[in-house]
Protein backbone atom coordinates (compact mmCIF):
# COMPACT_ATOMS: atom_id res chain seq x y z
CA UNK A 1 0.00 0.00 0.00
CA UNK A 2 1.17 3.44 -0.93
CA UNK A 3 1.69 5.67 2.11
CA UNK A 4 2.04 9.43 1.89
CA UNK A 5 2.84 11.99 4.53
CA UNK A 6 2.11 15.70 4.76
CA UNK A 7 1.19 18.41 7.23
CA UNK A 8 -2.36 18.97 6.03
CA UNK A 9 -4.58 16.75 3.92
CA UNK A 10 -7.57 18.51 2.40
CA UNK A 11 -10.45 16.27 1.36
CA UNK A 12 -12.33 17.86 -1.52
CA UNK A 13 -11.26 20.22 -4.29
CA UNK A 14 -14.22 22.61 -4.22
CA UNK A 15 -13.93 26.29 -3.25
CA UNK A 16 -13.60 25.54 0.49
CA UNK A 17 -10.90 22.93 -0.04
CA UNK A 18 -8.90 25.03 -2.49
CA UNK A 19 -8.97 28.09 -0.23
CA UNK A 20 -7.86 26.05 2.79
CA UNK A 21 -5.12 24.40 0.73
CA UNK A 22 -3.99 27.75 -0.65
CA UNK A 23 -3.71 29.54 2.68
CA UNK A 24 -2.12 26.59 4.48
CA UNK A 25 0.43 26.26 1.67
CA UNK A 26 1.10 30.00 1.75
CA UNK A 27 1.86 29.50 5.45
CA UNK A 28 4.64 27.13 4.48
CA UNK A 29 2.82 23.87 5.21
CA UNK A 30 3.08 20.73 3.13
CA UNK A 31 -0.44 20.31 1.76
CA UNK A 32 -2.09 17.55 -0.23
CA UNK A 33 -5.60 18.20 -1.58
CA UNK A 34 -7.50 15.22 -2.89
CA UNK A 35 -10.48 15.30 -5.25
CA UNK A 36 -12.68 12.29 -5.86
CA UNK A 37 -13.95 13.33 -9.26
CA UNK A 38 -12.06 13.33 -12.55
CA UNK A 39 -12.48 17.07 -13.01
CA UNK A 40 -12.47 19.93 -10.54
CA UNK A 41 -15.76 21.84 -10.65
CA UNK A 42 -17.61 19.22 -12.67
CA UNK A 43 -20.17 17.69 -12.77
CA UNK A 44 -21.98 20.75 -11.54
CA UNK A 45 -24.00 20.67 -8.32
CA UNK A 46 -24.87 24.32 -8.14
CA UNK A 47 -27.13 27.12 -9.39
CA UNK A 48 -23.99 29.28 -9.86
CA UNK A 49 -25.45 32.57 -8.58
CA UNK A 50 -23.26 34.56 -6.18
CA UNK A 51 -23.17 38.04 -4.74
CA UNK A 52 -20.13 40.22 -5.45
CA UNK A 53 -18.88 41.75 -2.24
CA UNK A 54 -17.27 38.75 -0.57
CA UNK A 55 -14.83 38.05 -3.41
CA UNK A 56 -12.64 40.90 -2.24
CA UNK A 57 -12.84 39.66 1.35
CA UNK A 58 -11.26 36.34 0.36
CA UNK A 59 -8.75 37.90 -2.02
CA UNK A 60 -10.26 36.63 -5.26
CA UNK A 61 -10.22 39.06 -8.18
CA UNK A 62 -13.27 38.83 -10.46
CA UNK A 63 -12.13 37.28 -13.74
CA UNK A 64 -14.19 37.30 -16.96
CA UNK A 65 -12.89 33.78 -17.52
CA UNK A 66 -15.26 32.39 -14.87
CA UNK A 67 -17.98 35.04 -14.84
CA UNK A 68 -20.70 33.87 -17.15
CA UNK A 69 -23.11 36.77 -16.66
CA UNK A 70 -23.18 40.00 -14.69
CA UNK A 71 -26.60 40.53 -13.13
CA UNK A 72 -28.42 43.87 -13.00
CA UNK A 73 -30.69 42.61 -10.25
CA UNK A 74 -32.97 39.93 -8.91
CA UNK A 75 -36.69 39.30 -9.18
CA UNK A 76 -38.86 37.64 -6.55
CA UNK A 77 -42.01 36.11 -8.03
CA UNK A 78 -44.98 35.27 -5.81
CA UNK A 79 -47.26 32.24 -6.33
CA UNK A 80 -49.82 34.29 -8.28
CA UNK A 81 -47.16 36.04 -10.32
CA UNK A 82 -46.68 39.32 -8.45
CA UNK A 83 -43.08 40.35 -8.85
CA UNK A 84 -40.71 42.45 -6.88
CA UNK A 85 -37.60 43.59 -8.66
CA UNK A 86 -34.38 44.45 -6.90
CA UNK A 87 -31.93 46.32 -9.02
CA UNK A 88 -28.33 46.92 -8.19
CA UNK A 89 -28.95 50.33 -6.64
CA UNK A 90 -31.49 48.82 -4.25
CA UNK A 91 -30.07 45.38 -3.76
CA UNK A 92 -26.50 46.29 -2.90
CA UNK A 93 -24.48 43.23 -2.05
CA UNK A 94 -27.29 40.76 -2.71
CA UNK A 95 -26.90 41.09 -6.47
CA UNK A 96 -24.04 39.57 -8.33
CA UNK A 97 -22.71 37.19 -10.92
CA UNK A 98 -23.72 33.92 -12.44
CA UNK A 99 -20.53 31.87 -12.55
CA UNK A 100 -19.05 29.12 -14.65
CA UNK A 101 -18.35 26.86 -11.72
CA UNK A 102 -16.20 24.43 -13.70
CA UNK A 103 -13.84 27.34 -14.43
CA UNK A 104 -14.22 29.17 -11.09
CA UNK A 105 -13.35 26.06 -9.07
CA UNK A 106 -10.34 25.37 -11.27
CA UNK A 107 -9.14 28.96 -10.88
CA UNK A 108 -9.17 28.54 -7.09
CA UNK A 109 -7.41 25.17 -7.35
CA UNK A 110 -4.80 26.85 -9.57
CA UNK A 111 -4.19 29.36 -6.78
CA UNK A 112 -3.77 26.51 -4.28
CA UNK A 113 -1.30 24.82 -6.61
CA UNK A 114 0.60 28.07 -7.18
CA UNK A 115 0.92 28.39 -3.40
CA UNK A 116 2.54 24.97 -3.31
CA UNK A 117 -0.30 22.54 -2.58
CA UNK A 118 -0.17 19.14 -4.23
CA UNK A 119 -3.41 18.07 -5.92
CA UNK A 120 -4.39 14.43 -6.38
CA UNK A 121 -7.29 13.87 -8.77
CA UNK A 122 -9.61 10.89 -8.83
CA UNK A 123 -8.68 10.25 -5.23
CA UNK A 124 -11.64 9.72 -2.95
CA UNK A 125 -11.47 9.47 0.82
CA UNK A 126 -12.91 6.18 2.07
CA UNK A 127 -12.23 6.47 5.80
CA UNK A 128 -9.99 7.89 8.49
CA UNK A 129 -6.92 6.44 10.21
CA UNK A 130 -6.87 6.46 14.01
CA UNK A 131 -3.58 5.94 15.84
CA UNK A 132 -3.44 5.73 19.66
CA UNK A 133 -6.99 7.07 19.77
CA UNK A 134 -6.07 10.09 17.66
CA UNK A 135 -6.89 11.06 14.13
CA UNK A 136 -3.72 10.43 12.13
CA UNK A 137 -4.79 10.59 8.50
CA UNK A 138 -7.13 9.28 5.85
CA UNK A 139 -7.62 6.23 3.70
CA UNK A 140 -8.32 6.86 0.05
CA UNK A 141 -8.81 5.20 -3.28
CA UNK A 142 -6.56 6.86 -5.84
CA UNK A 143 -7.03 5.83 -9.48
CA UNK A 144 -8.02 2.42 -8.21
CA UNK A 145 -5.20 2.01 -5.69
CA UNK A 146 -5.80 1.91 -1.95
CA UNK A 147 -3.59 4.52 -0.31
CA UNK A 148 -3.06 6.09 3.10
CA UNK A 149 -2.27 9.75 3.67
CA UNK A 150 -0.89 10.61 7.10
CA UNK A 151 -1.23 14.23 8.19
CA UNK A 152 -1.06 16.39 11.28
CA UNK A 153 -4.48 17.79 10.52
CA UNK A 154 -7.33 16.94 8.15
CA UNK A 155 -9.47 19.57 6.46
CA UNK A 156 -12.89 18.08 5.67
CA UNK A 157 -14.07 19.95 2.59
CA UNK A 158 -16.18 17.10 1.26
CA UNK A 159 -19.29 19.19 0.76
CA UNK A 160 -22.88 18.20 1.46
CA UNK A 161 -21.92 14.52 1.82
CA UNK A 162 -19.91 15.49 4.92
CA UNK A 163 -18.66 11.96 5.49
CA UNK A 164 -15.11 12.62 6.70
CA UNK A 165 -16.37 14.35 9.85
CA UNK A 166 -18.76 11.51 10.58
CA UNK A 167 -16.07 8.86 10.06
CA UNK A 168 -13.97 10.85 12.55
CA UNK A 169 -16.77 10.87 15.10
CA UNK A 170 -18.31 14.34 14.64
CA UNK A 171 -22.05 14.30 14.13
CA UNK A 172 -23.06 16.22 11.02
CA UNK A 173 -26.45 14.54 10.67
CA UNK A 174 -29.24 16.83 9.51
CA UNK A 175 -32.92 16.91 10.30
CA UNK A 176 -35.19 16.45 7.27
CA UNK A 177 -36.48 20.03 7.65
CA UNK A 178 -32.90 21.31 7.32
CA UNK A 179 -32.22 19.62 3.97
CA UNK A 180 -33.31 20.88 0.59
CA UNK A 181 -33.07 18.42 -2.23
CA UNK A 182 -32.50 19.96 -5.64
CA UNK A 183 -32.59 19.34 -9.34
CA UNK A 184 -31.58 21.77 -12.04
CA UNK A 185 -31.85 21.94 -15.81
CA UNK A 186 -29.67 24.02 -18.08
CA UNK A 187 -32.46 25.25 -20.33
CA UNK A 188 -32.23 26.93 -23.68
CA UNK A 189 -34.86 28.47 -25.96
CA UNK A 190 -36.54 30.21 -23.04
CA UNK A 191 -37.97 33.70 -22.88
CA UNK A 192 -36.29 35.28 -19.87
CA UNK A 193 -34.64 38.55 -18.91
CA UNK A 194 -30.91 37.73 -19.17
CA UNK A 195 -29.98 40.42 -16.62
CA UNK A 196 -32.11 39.27 -13.68
CA UNK A 197 -31.84 36.25 -11.41
CA UNK A 198 -35.32 35.09 -10.51
CA UNK A 199 -36.64 33.38 -7.39
CA UNK A 200 -40.13 31.86 -7.48
CA UNK A 201 -41.54 31.26 -4.02
CA UNK A 202 -44.58 29.39 -2.75
CA UNK A 203 -46.15 25.96 -3.11
CA UNK A 204 -44.56 25.40 -6.54
CA UNK A 205 -41.49 24.42 -4.50
CA UNK A 206 -42.65 23.11 -1.09
CA UNK A 207 -40.35 24.57 1.57
CA UNK A 208 -37.90 25.89 -1.03
CA UNK A 209 -37.98 27.89 -4.24
CA UNK A 210 -37.60 27.69 -8.01
CA UNK A 211 -34.67 29.61 -9.44
CA UNK A 212 -33.98 30.92 -12.92
CA UNK A 213 -30.38 32.13 -13.15
CA UNK A 214 -29.53 33.40 -16.64
CA UNK A 215 -26.40 32.14 -18.37
CA UNK A 216 -26.86 34.38 -21.41
CA UNK A 217 -29.63 35.12 -23.91
CA UNK A 218 -32.46 32.57 -23.78
CA UNK A 219 -30.42 30.23 -21.59
CA UNK A 220 -30.47 29.74 -17.83
CA UNK A 221 -30.04 27.39 -14.92
CA UNK A 222 -33.62 26.52 -14.01
CA UNK A 223 -33.80 24.59 -10.80
CA UNK A 224 -35.77 23.76 -7.72
CA UNK A 225 -35.05 23.03 -4.09
CA UNK A 226 -37.68 21.16 -2.07
CA UNK A 227 -37.51 20.70 1.69
CA UNK A 228 -36.70 17.02 2.30
CA UNK A 229 -39.40 16.85 4.97
CA UNK A 230 -41.92 17.76 2.26
CA UNK A 231 -40.68 15.30 -0.37
CA UNK A 232 -42.98 12.42 -1.12
CA UNK A 233 -42.56 9.29 -3.17
CA UNK A 234 -43.97 10.20 -6.57
CA UNK A 235 -43.70 13.93 -5.82
CA UNK A 236 -39.94 14.41 -5.93
CA UNK A 237 -38.17 17.64 -6.92
CA UNK A 238 -38.14 16.60 -10.59
CA UNK A 239 -41.92 16.24 -10.51
CA UNK A 240 -42.31 19.72 -8.99
CA UNK A 241 -39.83 21.33 -11.41
CA UNK A 242 -41.43 19.77 -14.49
CA UNK A 243 -44.82 20.95 -13.27
CA UNK A 244 -43.56 24.48 -12.72
CA UNK A 245 -41.93 24.63 -16.16
CA UNK A 246 -45.19 23.58 -17.81
CA UNK A 247 -47.04 26.31 -15.91
CA UNK A 248 -44.64 29.11 -16.88
CA UNK A 249 -45.18 30.29 -20.48
CA UNK A 250 -41.62 31.64 -20.62
CA UNK A 251 -40.16 28.18 -20.04
CA UNK A 252 -42.71 25.88 -21.62
CA UNK A 253 -40.95 25.62 -24.98
CA UNK A 254 -37.51 25.38 -23.44
CA UNK A 255 -35.16 22.50 -24.15
CA UNK A 256 -32.87 20.90 -21.60
CA UNK A 257 -29.12 20.72 -22.23
CA UNK A 258 -27.98 19.36 -18.88
CA UNK A 259 -29.54 17.82 -15.76
CA UNK A 260 -27.83 18.00 -12.38
CA UNK A 261 -28.91 17.27 -8.83
CA UNK A 262 -27.70 17.95 -5.35
CA UNK A 263 -28.45 18.40 -1.71
CA UNK A 264 -28.09 21.50 0.40
CA UNK A 265 -28.30 22.00 4.14
CA UNK A 266 -30.42 24.84 5.49
CA UNK A 267 -29.40 24.85 9.15
CA UNK A 268 -27.28 27.53 10.86
CA UNK A 269 -23.99 25.56 10.82
CA UNK A 270 -22.75 22.87 13.18
CA UNK A 271 -22.30 23.50 16.91
CA UNK A 272 -18.75 22.22 16.57
CA UNK A 273 -16.70 22.57 13.41
CA UNK A 274 -13.36 21.40 14.80
CA UNK A 275 -12.07 18.35 16.67
CA UNK A 276 -8.57 17.15 17.48
CA UNK A 277 -6.66 17.18 14.17
CA UNK A 278 -9.79 18.00 12.16
CA UNK A 279 -11.31 21.16 10.67
CA UNK A 280 -14.60 21.28 8.77
CA UNK A 281 -15.13 23.97 6.14
CA UNK A 282 -18.02 25.10 3.94
CA UNK A 283 -20.88 22.73 3.17
CA UNK A 284 -19.16 19.92 5.14
CA UNK A 285 -19.63 22.07 8.27
CA UNK A 286 -23.21 22.80 7.16
CA UNK A 287 -22.21 26.46 6.81
CA UNK A 288 -24.68 27.66 4.17
CA UNK A 289 -27.10 30.52 4.02
CA UNK A 290 -30.34 28.81 5.11
CA UNK A 291 -32.57 31.13 3.06
CA UNK A 292 -30.78 31.16 -0.28
CA UNK A 293 -28.92 27.86 0.04
CA UNK A 294 -25.82 29.75 -1.13
CA UNK A 295 -22.59 28.17 0.04
CA UNK A 296 -19.73 29.38 -2.14
CA UNK A 297 -18.96 32.59 -0.25
CA UNK A 298 -19.03 30.86 3.13
CA UNK A 299 -16.92 27.98 1.82
CA UNK A 300 -14.30 30.44 0.58
CA UNK A 301 -14.34 32.40 3.85
CA UNK A 302 -14.14 29.33 6.09
CA UNK A 303 -11.49 27.76 3.85
CA UNK A 304 -9.38 30.88 4.12
CA UNK A 305 -9.85 31.06 7.90
CA UNK A 306 -8.92 27.37 8.23
CA UNK A 307 -5.73 27.82 6.19
CA UNK A 308 -4.67 30.79 8.28
CA UNK A 309 -5.42 29.12 11.62
CA UNK A 310 -3.60 25.94 10.56
CA UNK A 311 -0.56 28.07 9.74
CA UNK A 312 -0.60 29.40 13.30
CA UNK A 313 -1.16 25.92 14.78
CA UNK A 314 1.87 24.64 12.87
CA UNK A 315 4.13 27.10 14.67
CA UNK A 316 3.47 25.27 17.94
CA UNK A 317 2.89 21.93 16.24
CA UNK A 318 -0.44 21.76 18.05
CA UNK A 319 -3.54 20.86 16.02
CA UNK A 320 -5.70 19.92 19.00
CA UNK A 321 -9.31 21.00 19.28
CA UNK A 322 -8.25 23.70 21.75
CA UNK A 323 -5.58 25.01 19.38
CA UNK A 324 -8.10 25.14 16.51
CA UNK A 325 -10.60 27.27 18.44
CA UNK A 326 -9.55 30.51 16.70
CA UNK A 327 -11.11 29.02 13.56
CA UNK A 328 -14.47 28.57 15.32
CA UNK A 329 -14.28 32.11 16.60
CA UNK A 330 -13.38 33.62 13.21
CA UNK A 331 -16.33 32.30 11.26
CA UNK A 332 -18.83 32.63 14.10
CA UNK A 333 -17.85 36.26 14.74
CA UNK A 334 -18.06 36.99 11.03
CA UNK A 335 -21.52 35.63 10.16
CA UNK A 336 -23.02 33.12 12.60
CA UNK A 337 -25.75 35.53 13.77
CA UNK A 338 -26.86 36.00 10.16
CA UNK A 339 -27.05 32.24 9.65
CA UNK A 340 -29.29 31.97 12.73
CA UNK A 341 -31.52 34.83 11.64
CA UNK A 342 -31.93 33.41 8.15
CA UNK A 343 -32.55 29.94 9.55
CA UNK A 344 -35.40 31.25 11.72
CA UNK A 345 -36.76 33.23 8.79
CA UNK A 346 -36.56 30.18 6.53
CA UNK A 347 -38.57 28.11 9.01
CA UNK A 348 -41.32 30.74 9.01
CA UNK A 349 -41.37 31.37 5.28
CA UNK A 350 -41.59 27.64 4.62
CA UNK A 351 -44.83 27.58 6.60
CA UNK A 352 -46.57 30.55 4.93
CA UNK A 353 -49.54 30.09 2.60
CA UNK A 354 -49.46 31.21 -1.03
CA UNK A 355 -51.94 33.98 -0.15
CA UNK A 356 -49.64 35.48 2.48
CA UNK A 357 -46.62 35.16 0.18
CA UNK A 358 -48.55 37.02 -2.56
CA UNK A 359 -49.37 39.69 -0.05
CA UNK A 360 -45.78 39.95 1.14
CA UNK A 361 -44.39 40.38 -2.37
CA UNK A 362 -47.03 43.02 -3.13
CA UNK A 363 -46.16 44.79 0.11
CA UNK A 364 -42.43 44.77 -0.68
CA UNK A 365 -43.20 46.58 -3.91
CA UNK A 366 -45.13 49.29 -2.08
CA UNK A 367 -42.89 49.78 0.94
CA UNK A 368 -39.91 52.05 0.86
CA UNK A 369 -37.25 49.84 2.38
CA UNK A 370 -34.09 51.55 1.19
CA UNK A 371 -31.35 49.13 0.27
CA UNK A 372 -32.94 45.74 -0.17
CA UNK A 373 -31.24 42.97 1.74
CA UNK A 374 -32.51 40.20 3.99
CA UNK A 375 -32.25 42.50 7.01
CA UNK A 376 -34.38 45.29 5.53
CA UNK A 377 -36.87 42.87 4.01
CA UNK A 378 -37.42 41.21 7.38
CA UNK A 379 -37.82 44.63 8.97
CA UNK A 380 -40.58 45.45 6.48
CA UNK A 381 -42.23 42.08 7.08
CA UNK A 382 -42.07 42.68 10.83
CA UNK A 383 -44.16 45.83 10.49
CA UNK A 384 -47.00 44.20 8.59
CA UNK A 385 -46.76 40.57 9.70
CA UNK A 386 -45.20 40.56 13.16
CA UNK A 387 -46.20 36.90 13.63
CA UNK A 388 -43.84 35.89 10.81
CA UNK A 389 -40.78 37.09 12.70
CA UNK A 390 -42.05 36.26 16.19
CA UNK A 391 -39.30 34.76 18.34
CA UNK A 392 -36.33 36.17 16.48
CA UNK A 393 -37.12 39.89 16.36
CA UNK A 394 -33.94 40.66 18.25
CA UNK A 395 -31.86 39.20 15.43
CA UNK A 396 -33.33 41.59 12.85
CA UNK B 1 -31.93 -0.69 -1.55
CA UNK B 2 -32.57 -0.83 -5.25
CA UNK B 3 -31.02 1.96 -7.31
CA UNK B 4 -32.36 2.81 -10.73
CA UNK B 5 -29.15 3.87 -12.45
CA UNK B 6 -31.19 4.94 -15.47
CA UNK B 7 -32.36 7.83 -13.29
CA UNK B 8 -29.56 8.39 -10.72
CA UNK B 9 -27.70 11.69 -11.23
CA UNK B 10 -24.82 10.75 -8.88
CA UNK B 11 -25.56 13.97 -7.02
CA UNK B 12 -24.79 12.71 -3.51
CA UNK B 13 -28.03 14.00 -2.05
CA UNK B 14 -28.80 10.64 -0.43
CA UNK B 15 -25.24 10.38 0.91
CA UNK B 16 -25.29 13.68 2.78
CA UNK B 17 -28.83 13.21 4.01
CA UNK B 18 -28.40 9.64 5.32
CA UNK B 19 -28.73 9.79 9.12
CA UNK B 20 -26.57 6.67 9.47
CA UNK B 21 -23.81 7.70 7.03
CA UNK B 22 -24.47 4.34 5.41
CA UNK B 23 -24.16 5.34 1.75
CA UNK B 24 -20.99 5.91 -0.27
CA UNK B 25 -20.94 7.30 -3.78
CA UNK B 26 -18.22 5.32 -5.51
CA UNK B 27 -18.03 7.10 -8.84
CA UNK B 28 -21.33 6.18 -10.42
CA UNK B 29 -22.30 3.46 -7.97
CA UNK B 30 -24.07 3.88 -4.65
CA UNK B 31 -22.76 1.51 -1.98
CA UNK B 32 -24.97 0.85 1.06
CA UNK B 33 -23.29 -0.57 4.15
CA UNK B 34 -24.71 -2.63 7.03
CA UNK B 35 -25.52 0.50 9.05
CA UNK B 36 -28.53 1.15 6.80
CA UNK B 37 -31.63 0.77 8.98
CA UNK B 38 -34.10 1.17 6.12
CA UNK B 39 -35.45 4.46 7.42
CA UNK B 40 -36.40 5.42 3.87
CA UNK B 41 -35.21 9.02 3.98
CA UNK B 42 -33.09 8.57 0.83
CA UNK B 43 -36.03 7.05 -1.03
CA UNK B 44 -38.22 10.05 -0.24
CA UNK B 45 -35.71 12.81 -0.94
CA UNK B 46 -33.94 11.56 -4.06
CA UNK B 47 -34.49 14.44 -6.55
CA UNK B 48 -35.38 12.02 -9.34
CA UNK B 49 -36.94 9.13 -7.42
CA UNK B 50 -34.11 6.75 -8.27
CA UNK B 51 -34.21 4.75 -5.03
CA UNK B 52 -36.67 2.01 -4.15
CA UNK B 53 -36.82 0.11 -0.88
CA UNK B 54 -36.60 -3.61 -1.53
CA UNK B 55 -38.71 -6.04 0.47
CA UNK B 56 -36.73 -7.91 3.16
CA UNK B 57 -35.98 -11.42 2.03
Amino acid sequence: MNKLECDIVVVGGGPGGSMAAKFAALGGLKVIMIEKKAEIGSPLRCAEGVSKKWLEEVGVKPDPKWICADMAGATIRSPSGYTFQLDESKAGSEVGYVLERHLFDKALAEQAAAAGAKIMMRTGCTGVIMKDGKLAGIKARSMGDEIEIYAKCIVAADGFESQVARWAGLDTTLQAKDIDTCIQYRMTNIDIDPKYCEFVIGSAAPGGYVWIFPKGDRIANVGIGVQAAKCKIGADPKYHLDRYIQSDPRLKDGQILEIVGGGVSTCPGLDESVADNLVLVGDAARIIDPITGGGIAHACRTGMYAGKVLTECAKKNDFSKAALQPYEKMWRDRFEDKLYRNWMAKERFASLSDEILDDLVKMMGDADIGEVNVHNLLKAVKEKYPQVVEGFEELI
Amino acid sequence: MKVSYDKCLHCGCCVGACPKNAIYLNDYVLEFNEDCNRCGRCVKLCPVGALVMEAVK
